[in-house]
């Protein structure tokens, strides 16, 4: 019999392991489960139903009407000038993309505990079809975004388009890292302690009171100046004031609040990947 | 051949009860210790894992320095009872938890079956499933479509494939979901007790596609299965563990007496109380034992000596005609043979009085084959037939094999088949060159 040289396994089980090892390879291995399980998301969602996929329009365009009724006309908040249902919808669409990451990323391990307790594949996986499966919802808003723009265009109303909206695609890997970080640092914690579950629901929405969906930040640093910076310091303020900026000309960001944001957003993502690795692998005896 | 699993002072940890209160303060406690670079202080007392005595501790070792290695090729299958670890084992080899202290190595791909049909959506149809399943096992989408029709050929549910799994019958779901793992190409398999499902031409077609898998491909197969035939017939060697040690590893035929003889109770005499001894009207059963030839009880028998089956019953009716029988099983559930009374004075449809009877048997030695052997004794009428008393496997006892050469094996220690082993005579002849 020939002795293998020590050195030859192809996977070691240890109790300890390297935090900040992602296992990329692996992951890059089974990317056809990536795709397998964001179309599994897709159709899943509207098999046996009658709309289908139109029901992803169905929800930003009731939410803005009620904001521009509730928010424009009752509460008469300032949109900077732009048209009321415009302003809306480019917040509510950013926003639900960052809010959707967030709330099924921190739920992936107690959603798929059962998935998890059967079979080994990394892990990182699930959370990253779920920001893949969004990006698909997401461009389904984006597309009603853009439709309306065209329409309010033709009507003559005032906004301007400009070179900023290039950093879109940037904008968007920052709203889903930083989705993915806080949700991954959540599911890592749901694990154990299910309390966060319940503060992720309410948690969500307050937080984007604290961020400027319904408002535009120069509002705040008019009115409340003592308190701006709770609004200020919000990583998805500056993405969605520049998301706002680059489509429809207005909107409170410079690019040190931004590099701010992206420090911050690399940060809870590095962060969340620790968590992650560290209860990935021993989170089933817990959950 | 090569070791393909190398596992070194492997444990792991469990904590009982309930988590969630007083785990922030044991977190935090744990933390601290761990800056100090001191050991956890909530795994040092823990003990060996009984789940039947109540313990000292909540942290529990549910495996606790488990070392082994396993060649590639072989089909190595896994015993113990309920709790004894077995499933852990598996879990941490599969990567799905892992180790608490200790290390194992493998080479080579995994495919782990700990459940068939893991991922299965119900919405999605039964192709859609096959190629998320496969991909959940580690299968790359053009190795499942290369294999697909294969796949779906096996299942036998081709007619099906184009309609939502939650239409299927779980039979359908389980042949589906089994087809799709069979066909993975790993250099290692692990399986667990996935095969109690399905029907039993189903069941067969599992076992013989791991039997292709070890034998014919040289993958690795790790078993686990409370199914002692398909063990027997799927793996040379075994482990036994048992309240997360491992006891032994070895082959399997010794395996499995050993199991048997210290993990499963064998009741060699049987007493009942009148108000609950088995029977009817007419006769009730009192006591049931194997004696050996002195009649001492005994629970292990010698393959090559005889065996005494006794039985004492009340008659409780004056003028009725019947005669008492033992029915035998091994324990796979096979029956080996019904045996009655022909030939004694109160054989066959013998006309008795009330009172007090015992009955006993001789069975020679050199019979049975090793294993158990469990014994239903039964008072019956055989013309018309009918049934008075019986209680099922009530008895039951070992037969061992001390290997000394000169019982039916010879000098052969492997594995032997068969449900009995009779010493016959043979002839053989040198008839020239």
């Amino acid at each position: 019999m020939i002795e293998a040289p020590p050195d030859k396994w192809d996977i070691e089980l240890t109790a300890e392991n390297n935090l900040l090892d992602l296992k990329l390879k692996d992951v890059w291995h089974y990317r056809d489960l990536l795709v397998l399980l964001v179309r599994r998301d897709f159709v899943s969602f509207y098999k046996q139903t009658i709309l289908g996929p139109l029901w992803f329009f169905i929800q930003p365009l009731f939410t803005t009407i009620i904001y521009t009724f509730v928010f424009g006309s009752l509460a008469n908040i300032s949109t900077d000038g732009l048209p009321q249902p415009l302003f809306y919808l480019a917040g509510i669409t950013a926003w639900n993309y960052f809010a959707d990451c967030l709330t099924k990323t921190s739920s992936v391990f107690t959603a798929n505990a059962g998935l998890f307790g059967k079979v080994y594949f990394p892990r990182l996986i699930v959370p990253l079809s779920i920001v893949v499966s969004n990006l698909i919802r997401f461009g389904v808003q984006m597309a009603l975004f853009v439709l309306m723009m065209i329409i309010y265009w033709v009507k003559g109303a005032s906004f301007h388009p400009n070179a900023y909206l290039l950093l879109f695609p940037f904008l968007l890997i920052l709203m889903a890292m930083l989705g993915l970080g806080l949700g991954m640092i959540i599911s890592a914690m749901t694990t154990k302690y299910r309390d966060l579950t319940f503060l992720i629901t309410f948690g969500i929405q307050l937080m984007m009171y604290l961020t400027t969906v319904i408002y535009p930040l120069s509002t705040v640093k008019q009115k409340y100046p003592h308190y701006q910076w709770m609004v200020e310091y919000n990583p998805m303020t500056s993405i969605i004031e520049a998301f706002r900026y680059g489509f429809l000309g207005q909107g409170t960001f410079t690019m040190l609040s931004l590099a701010i944001t992206t420090i911050i957003t690399i940060v809870i993502m590095l962060l969340g990947i620790i968590v992650f690795n560290r209860v990935e692998r021993n989170f089933i005896d817990t959950v | 051949m090569s070791v393909v699993i190398k596992v070194e002072n492997l444990s792991k940890a469990y904590q009982l009860g309930d988590i969630g209160t007083g785990t922030i303060s044991r977190d935090l406690e744990r933390f601290w210790a761990k800056m100090r670079g001191k050991e956890d202080p909530f795994l040092k007392i823990g003990e060996v894992n009984d789940r039947a005595v109540k313990g000292e501790s909540d942290v529990v070792w549910s495996l606790k320095d488990i070392n082994f290695e396993i060649q590639q090729g072989d089909a190595v299958g896994i015993i113990g009872r309920n709790g004894a670890g077995k499933s852990t084992l598996l879990k941490i080899l599969s990567r799905v938890t892992a180790p608490t202290t200790g290390s194992a190595k493998l080479k080579g791909r995994i495919a782990s079956l700990l459940e068939v049909g893991t991922g299965f959506h119900p919405e999605l149809s039964g192709r859609e499933n096959i190629y998320l399943n496969g991909a959940i096992l580690g299968m790359r989408k053009a190795e499942i479509k290369r294999k697909f029709d294969e796949i779906v050929d096996f299942s036998g549910v081709e007619r099906y494939v184009d309609t939502p799994v939650k239409r299927y019958s779980s039979g359908m779901y389980v042949r589906l979901a089994f087809a799709v793992a069979a066909h993975l190409e790993s250099e290692i398999m692990i399986v667990d007790e996935v095969l109690a499902v399905g029907d039993a031409e189903f069941q067969k077609k599992c076992l013989g596609k791991m039997g292709d898998v070890s034998k014919g491909e040289g993958r690795t197969v790790l078993f686990v299965s409370h199914n002692l035939t398909a063990i027997t017939r799927l793996c040379s060697s075994s482990m036994l563990l048992r309240n997360g040690l491992l006891i032994d590893h070895d082959a399997t035929h010794k395996i499995i007496t050993n199991y048997l003889s210290t993990d499963e109770v064998s009741t060699s005499f049987m007493q009942w109380e009148i108000g609950n001894a088995p029977g009817n009207g007419v006769a009730r059963i009192l006591s049931a034992g194997v004696f050996d030839e002195s009649y001492e009880v005994y629970e292990y028998i010698d393959i090559r000596k005889p065996v005494i089956i006794k039985m004492e019953y009340d008659v409780l009716v004056d003028d009725v005609k019947l005669t008492h029988a033992f029915v035998f099983y091994n324990e796979h559930g096979i029956r080996l043979f019904d045996s009655h009374d022909v030939n004694s004075a109160w054989s066959s449809n013998s006309v008795r009085k009330k009172g007090r009877y015992t009955a006993e048997m001789l069975i020679p030695g050199n019979f049975f084959s090793e294993g158990k052997v469990k014994i239903s004794p039964a008072v019956i009428t055989s013309d018309p037939f009918e049934l008075h008393a019986y209680a099922e496997d009530s008895i039951s006892f070992l037969v061992k094999d001390s290997m000394d050469g000169d019982s039916a094996r010879g000098e052969y220690a492997g594995s032997y088949g068969g449900v009995i082993r009779p010493l016959f005579n043979w002839k053989a002849d040198f008839t020239g060159r």
